[in-house]
């Protein structure tokens, strides 16, 4: 690859203006006459500076989130598709935050001459890569990415994320019919209305009738093949023996063409295909954007998914090394397991010992030691040297897909849920009939019209009382909404989610990874002097062990020490300087404290001991308090030690707590609220915590969850701090507040609308009016909850 | 009365023409990004490296 160096002198010259306060890259806090916050930090300054590229600097914000530092690098070439000379792959990048993020990944690939193609969806953050070459090349492009301080994963194509697409891009197809139609046919109602009375002003039947026809001609065919999502939505419904908000829609819209057709034939005075292609126009466009908004969340996190693992290397039988999707893997392979990788299936260790870290699987928070022949699961992440694993079961038959069934089981409970507006469409449909029908029999029966009079009469009833208003009611709130707690980081991703987080009063906390931040943090000890910490530092700073690395991450501006020899499973050694377990620095055993540790031997000094210990995430104990005084119950439920969980029950004030609950009990213990009427929050990451979130009455998970534990959380929220969740609960709350509202709205119409038309005196401009008035409504009464932000900021 | 005879089917092919273009614009996929898009005009391309092959 070749790079355009940049002059070092100019690179430099140019910083100090721009970024006089923090970190050179990111913008964060430093120590004074510090450059950067982290190494990571630093590597990506240094790329992009080697790159060129430091235009991306003056377009970004000043400050930004840190980069990805502990992303490992991944080789996507399993994924690679090669056609003769050429090969190509998408990928999936995590970390953007902005235009200038694309921009530099972009310029960063398409400097290498052989790139045919680069180029990063904002949307989608998917990354398609075209180039001239081997397929092997991907691991080197996905790595650049990845030290420009990107998270980056090869997609994993999953059949749900393609018909989302699919079916997304249908609405919006009859989205355009429906929007084409309803103009034109407006155009031509609008000459009838205007030319309605007879006369010499007035216009004559046959051009009416005209009129009608060409309308008739655009609106059938655009109703036929716009109205199908409801009809389709519908025609499920009634299949299964239930109603929905689709079933009135369509009943109204085929009744308003069919006599609107009639009319026409008949050389009537009225026809409302305006009305019924306008309805559906409307209808459409809250379906879509509330379809895109979850859309762009569903995506979101099956981005995570695929970050969360998604390649694994395997021994071949000649001794070389090849990459591989889980998918590929068969019993009996045998796996290299890095520093820091997760394991993709249930394996045993072939040899040696390491620790591994079971958080996700187990909620235990200790990296527990493993020795050869012993089972690790999936999900597990080695934290020791790396290993040879042979795979004892995949797929079906692994730990993980025990959790999936187990969550799938729990998930039916809650697909059982109603929204508000298809509750209310139950008892809807058959009153607005039943008012239909007295109609009728109160101008046939009680007033003598003919019976094509009071029939007209009758659905004109039925085509006011059409369920537009009603049907925006909720999508509008939602869509405002989710918007709104999209650009807080948290992704809505159930459709229901809103309503049912508005009603919840307990919450049930996970501890490792969720409470926490599921991570080592180096612990204060004033007895370590800053000396020993920045030379312990320097020596970590060239290693990838997470508690390398977490030293490193609470050193400002590490300056990595050369000459640095890692033994992998013992240490670091620097000359006599020697970072690592107690063994390797010769420590003498002196208590049995379980706590993860380094040791730092040097030369003439006494050795020092460096503790970690999981931190609380930010906001935690913010967020409980917040919680506790809004009248929520907070309550903490850990697979992990007693004395951990009773640690971090007391640091964040939870007085409710349970201590090494298997996924079972958790599960057991939200069904035992829901039955005592308790609607409950489940905040988790784990894979133990699954059929908890999937049973609970509303969840959540930290974006960093297993993919397992995102696939069954109704919302996911992003960046570390636990305040996500008190933003999420308040905002769902009102926004099922303003879903009521919009309701009373919705039908406060329609107890205005039905006396007119019963009355007969509903013409088409005036059904045309009320129909496009009361959506408004609903739809101004939602926008209103979704701006309020910027007033706030 | 005779000119509706060239005005309405003109308006309806006006308008026809109008939904074919946005139909075609969408299955070229051209609103699958339109949040990078929009902004990618905002920056210049470097002089050196070479160029995305957009075909």
């Amino acid at each position: 690859m070749t790079y355009t160096v940049a002059a070092d002198a100019q690179r430099d010259g140019r910083d100090p203006a721009v970024h006089a306060a923090g970190c050179a890259h990111c913008g964060a806090r430093v120590t004074e006459g510090a450059r950067f916050c982290c190494t990571g930090c630093a590597g990506a300054h240094e790329l992009i500076g080697r790159l060129g590229l430091d235009a991306y600097y003056d377009q970004r914000p000043t400050r930004i989130d840190a980069p990805v530092s502990d992303a490992v690098p991944v080789d996507p070439t399993a994924f690679c598709r090669v056609d003769g000379e050429e090969a190509s792959v998408d990928l999936v990048v995590d970390g953007l935050h902005c235009a200038a993020c694309v921009w530099l990944i972009e310029t960063a690939l398409g400097r290498d001459p052989d790139m045919l193609e680069a180029r990063l969806n904002a949307t989608s953050r998917r990354l398609r890569l075209r180039w001239r070459g081997p397929a092997a090349r991907a691991a080197a492009l996905a790595d650049l990415v990845r030290r420009l301080g990107y998270r980056v994963a090869p997609l994993v194509p999953g059949a749900a994320a393609r018909l989302a697409d699919d079916e997304e891009r249908f609405l919006l197809r009859c989205l355009a019919v429906a929007g084409f139609a309803a103009a034109n046919v407006m155009m031509l109602s609008l000459a009838v209305w205007a030319g309605g009375g007879s006369g010499a002003t007035g216009m004559g039947p046959a051009t009416r009738d005209l009129l009608h026809f060409v309308s008739a001609a655009i609106a059938l065919p655009a109703l036929l093949y716009a109205a199908r999502p409801f009809l389709r939505s519908a025609l499920g419904a009634l299949r299964h023996g239930r109603s929905n908000m689709d079933v009135p829609i369509v009943i109204g819209v085929t009744l308003t063409a069919g006599i609107s057709l009639a009319q026409a034939v008949q050389s009537g005075l009225h026809a409302y295909f305006e009305s019924a292609l306008m309805l559906v126009f409307f209808l459409l466009v809250g379906r879509y954007v509330e379809r895109r908004a979850r859309g762009r969340a569903r995506s979101a996190a099956s981005h995570l998914l695929s970050l969360a693992g998604s390649v694994a290397t395997v021994e071949t039988a000649g001794g070389a090394l090849r990459a591989v999707t889980p998918a590929q893997l068969v019993v009996g392979d045998v796996l290299r397991l890095a520093t820091g990788e997760r394991l993709v299936a249930d394996g045993i260790l072939l040899e040696g010992t390491t620790r591994i870290d079971n958080a996700v699987v187990t909620g235990e928070s200790s990296p527990a030691a493993v020795v050869a022949g012993d089972l690790m699961h999936a999900g597990a992440i080695n934290m020791g040297p790396p290993v040879r694993v042979r795979i004892s079961a995949v797929g079906e038959s692994t730990l993980l897909a025990q959790m999936a069934r187990l969550l799938e089981a729990a998930e039916q409970g809650r697909s059982r849920y109603v929204s508000m507006a298809d509750r209310i469409s139950r008892w809807y449909a058959p009153a607005i009939h039943a008012i239909a029908l007295a109609t009728f029999a109160f101008w046939y029966f009680g007033n003598g019209v003919d019976v094509s009079a009071a029939i007209l009469t009758a659905v004109a009833v039925l085509i006011v009382t059409c369920p537009c208003a009603l049907a925006l009611a909720q999508p509008a709130v939602a869509t405002a909404v989710v918007g709104r707690l999209a650009r807080q980081g948290i992704l809505v991703i159930s459709p229901t989610a809103l309503e049912r987080l508005g009603a919840i009063d307990t919450v049930v906390f996970d501890k490792t990874g969720t409470l926490t931040v599921g991570k080592p943090i180096l612990l204060d000890d004033a007895t370590r002097s800053d000396a020993a910490l920045e030379m312990a530092a320097s020596l970590a700073a060239n290693s990838r062990h997470p508690l390398a690395r977490a030293l490193c991450a609470a050193v400002p501006d590490v300056r990595p020490a050369d000459g640095v020899v890692e033994l992998p499973g013992e240490g670091l050694a620097c000359a006599a300087v020697r970072l690592g377990s107690r063994r390797f620095c010769a420590v003498a055993e002196d208590s049995a404290d379980d706590q993860a540790e380094l040791w730092l031997t040097r030369p003439d000094a006494p050795p020092v001991r460096l503790a970690f210990a999981d931190a609380l995430r930010p906001g935690a104990r913010e967020a409980v308090a917040a919680l506790k005084a809004r009248g929520i119950d907070v309550m903490l439920v850990s697979g992990d030690r007693a004395a951990a969980v009773e640690r971090m029950a007391a640091q964040t004030g939870i007085d409710d707590r349970r201590a090494e609950v298997p996924p079972e009990g958790k599960l057991a213990l939200v069904e035992a609220l829901a039955a005592r009427g308790r609607h409950v929050l489940m905040v988790g990451d784990g894979i133990n915590d699954a059929p908890a979130l999937a049973a609970a009455h509303a969840s959540l998970s930290p974006g960093d969850a297993t993919d397992v534990a995102t696939a069954a959380a109704d919302a996911i929220f992003q960046g570390r701090s636990l305040m996500a969740v008190v933003a999420a609960v308040d905002l769902a709350q009102r926004a099922a507040r303003a879903m009521r509202v919009n309701l009373r709205l919705a039908l406060i119409y329609n107890l205005v609308a039905v006396p007119v038309a019963v009355l007969g005196w509903l013409t088409p401009p005036i059904a045309a009016a009320a129909m496009s008035s009361s959506s408004l409504l609903v739809v101004l009464n939602a926008v209103r909850l979704g701006r309020e932000e910027g007033r706030e900021r | 009365m005779n000119a509706m005879f060239f005005l309405l089917p003109i308006a309806v092919l006006l308008g026809g023409a109008a939904l074919a273009a946005f139909l075609w614009a969408l299955r070229a996929g051209q609103f699958d990004d339109l949040e990078g898009d929009g902004s990618r005009i905002l920056f210049d391309e470097l002089p050196s490296g070479s160029r995305r092959d957009r075909s």
